[in-house]
């Protein structure tokens, strides 16, 4: 954002422009290049999740639109969508069912603000990045709940309910599982704790023992709190028809879909910057020629694509898995690991 | 690769699981199934060709000529009909979807011809009978065609000229 407001300030049609007129310009830019980021990223992720798909399970996928094997395929959907009628229950209730979307997609979209990019190329470095990419991110559940009561529908508060349940659930373990890094680095700002990780391969979070079994929990608890395989209970196509967004259509529909991608993004580019290093490539001379937010979104796409790999090969849990899963297995796991990574400290000093 | 069909029973989280000491882990075994699809993944993206999908309206599939498709009427050596009116595929079929309209004939050889031959598509079982039924061998059902897609109902209605314009490479000219 400093960035854009420096651009501006040097552009001449800018010149004689109000302070706050100048901030409030280089915010509508920056919300601009994230909101366009997020919706061509998303689409891209949608049409790499199809293809991923296809190939796994020995077929093709999408293969006509844009001719070469259907990379304009979500353009095309997209287009689609926009144009669809939108429907609404009869007894919905409106002003719910309404917001439920932008409460999902604004969650996904906020926490795009303290994602480190580069060293310079974030939209806010806010000291408390972490804590508010999790605060943001949680956002998304009261969408989710908001959908699933708006839609007066059996099966659609079930899938809301769930969704609160285990994103309430996996709140906890992914926050502890970050714990020990922040003890390390003594800084909840992403872009300092990426920074921590400047230098060889093996300065990285992940090779440390103790942060390694933190990127487990997170990884996993992750999946759980965006809703993808195995945990994504609260779609259930089979048992739930597809959960809180069954009774959504048209551009509706399509923000839940932008909201869940965006928000897989997020989670990945948090754990890269907090365990794999950030915008480093892990070799100092190598890191002096390669544009920073290139790494950084190499990274965290690879990390979305480990999803997409993971949700077509897994089986869904059950509901009581994923509870035991979380409160019996990785809450206890992470807050001994915790324990155990303090008193190493207080030890060693 | 020692999988038994016995293998991995069901977990409900607790009393009841019998699992090989290392699977309760399940992350190793998780590790394995990734392994598993990334090969698959990985196979496909380089041998595409060997993949079972057919990209259907572009590659036609195959099929052994015992497929009954959309009838034709067989002509004579002159061009005209086989078929003698005898009207005993008429009478053999049970959907009931085949009208002939018999006609005198001029040639010394030929007693009937069909006037009119026509086949409701829409009422056809493609049982075949019709094609067993025939004493002249004039009807077949060898053309292979087995889409049956028009914008009216009224187009499903084929007439003499139509099926003996029907040909065994799956094209109407």
């Amino acid at each position: 954002m400093e960035a854009f407001q420096q651009m501006l300030s040097q552009a001449g049609w800018a010149q004689g422009m109000q302070p706050w007129a100048l901030s409030g310009l280089a915010m509508l830019f920056a919300g601009g290049t994230i909101l366009g980021g997020v919706a061509v990223g998303a689409m891209f992720f949608i049409w790499t999740e199809r293809k991923v798909a296809g190939y796994i399970q020995s077929r093709y996928g999408p293969m006509y639109v844009g001719h070469f094997h259907g990379v304009l395929q979500s353009i095309a959907d997209g287009v689609k969508l926009l144009l669809k009628e939108d429907i609404w229950p009869t007894d919905a209730d409106k002003f719910l069912f309404r917001i439920a979307p932008l409460l999902v997609f604004t969650g996904a979209f906020l926490s795009f603000v303290v994602l480190p990019f580069g060293p310079d190329f974030v939209g806010a470095s806010l000291d408390i990045g972490l804590f508010y990419a999790f605060a943001t991110s949680s956002l998304v559940v009261m969408g989710v709940i908001a959908a699933g009561w708006g839609s007066n529908n059996k099966w659609s508060l079930y899938g809301a309910m769930r969704g609160a349940a285990q994103v309430i659930s996996y709140e906890i373990p992914l926050g502890l599982a970050v714990l020990p890094v922040v003890m390390s680095v003594g800084s909840l700002n992403l872009g300092t704790l990426a920074e921590a990780q400047r230098g060889w391969l093996w300065s990285w979070h992940l090779f440390n023992p103790i942060f390694f079994v933190s990127f487990v929990i997170y990884l996993i608890s992750s999946l759980a709190e965006v809703n993808r395989v195995p945990f994504d209970l609260p779609e259930t196509e089979s048992e739930l028809v597809s959960g809180y967004h069954t009774e959504y259509t048209g551009m509706k529909f399509a923000f839940f879909f932008l909201g869940e991608y965006a928000d897989m993004f997020v989670v990945s580019a948090i754990a890269v910057s907090v365990f794999l290093g950030g915008w480093y490539t892990g070799i100092p001379a190598v890191d002096a020629f390669v544009p920073a937010p290139l790494v950084f979104i190499l990274k965290s796409v690879f990390l979305v694509f480990v999803q997409i790999w993971l949700r077509w090969t897994l089986p869904r849990l059950r509901v009581d898995q994923l509870m035991y899963v979380c409160w019996k297995v990785f809450i206890p796991l992470s807050l001994a690991n915790l324990f155990i990574y303090g008193l190493i400290r207080s030890m060693v000093g | 690769m020692a999988y038994s069909v016995h293998g991995p029973k069901a977990v409900s989280g607790g009393a009841g699981a019998r699992l090989r000491r290392g699977e309760a882990f399940y992350l190793v075994e998780i590790v394995r199934g990734m392994a598993i699809t990334m090969r698959h993944l990985l196979y496909n993206m380089f041998h595409s060709s060997t993949m079972p999908t057919l990209e259907y309206p572009d590659e036609r599939p195959e099929h052994g000529p015992w497929l009954r498709g959309r009838h034709r009427l067989m002509k004579r050596e002159d061009g005209s009909p086989r078929c003698v009116a005898c009207q005993m595929c008429a009478t053999i079929c049970p959907a009931d979807c085949i009208s002939i309209l018999a006609q005198d004939d001029d040639r010394p050889d030929v007693e009937k011809s069909p006037e009119s031959f026509e086949i409701n598509l829409l009422r056809c079982v493609y049982c075949g009978m019709c094609v067993e039924a025939c004493p002249c061998d004039a009807i077949r059902m060898d053309t292979g065609i087995f889409e049956l897609a028009a914008d009216s109902r009224e187009a499903f209605i084929v007439d003499r000229e139509f099926l003996l314009n029907n040909t065994t490479d799956g094209v109407n000219r």
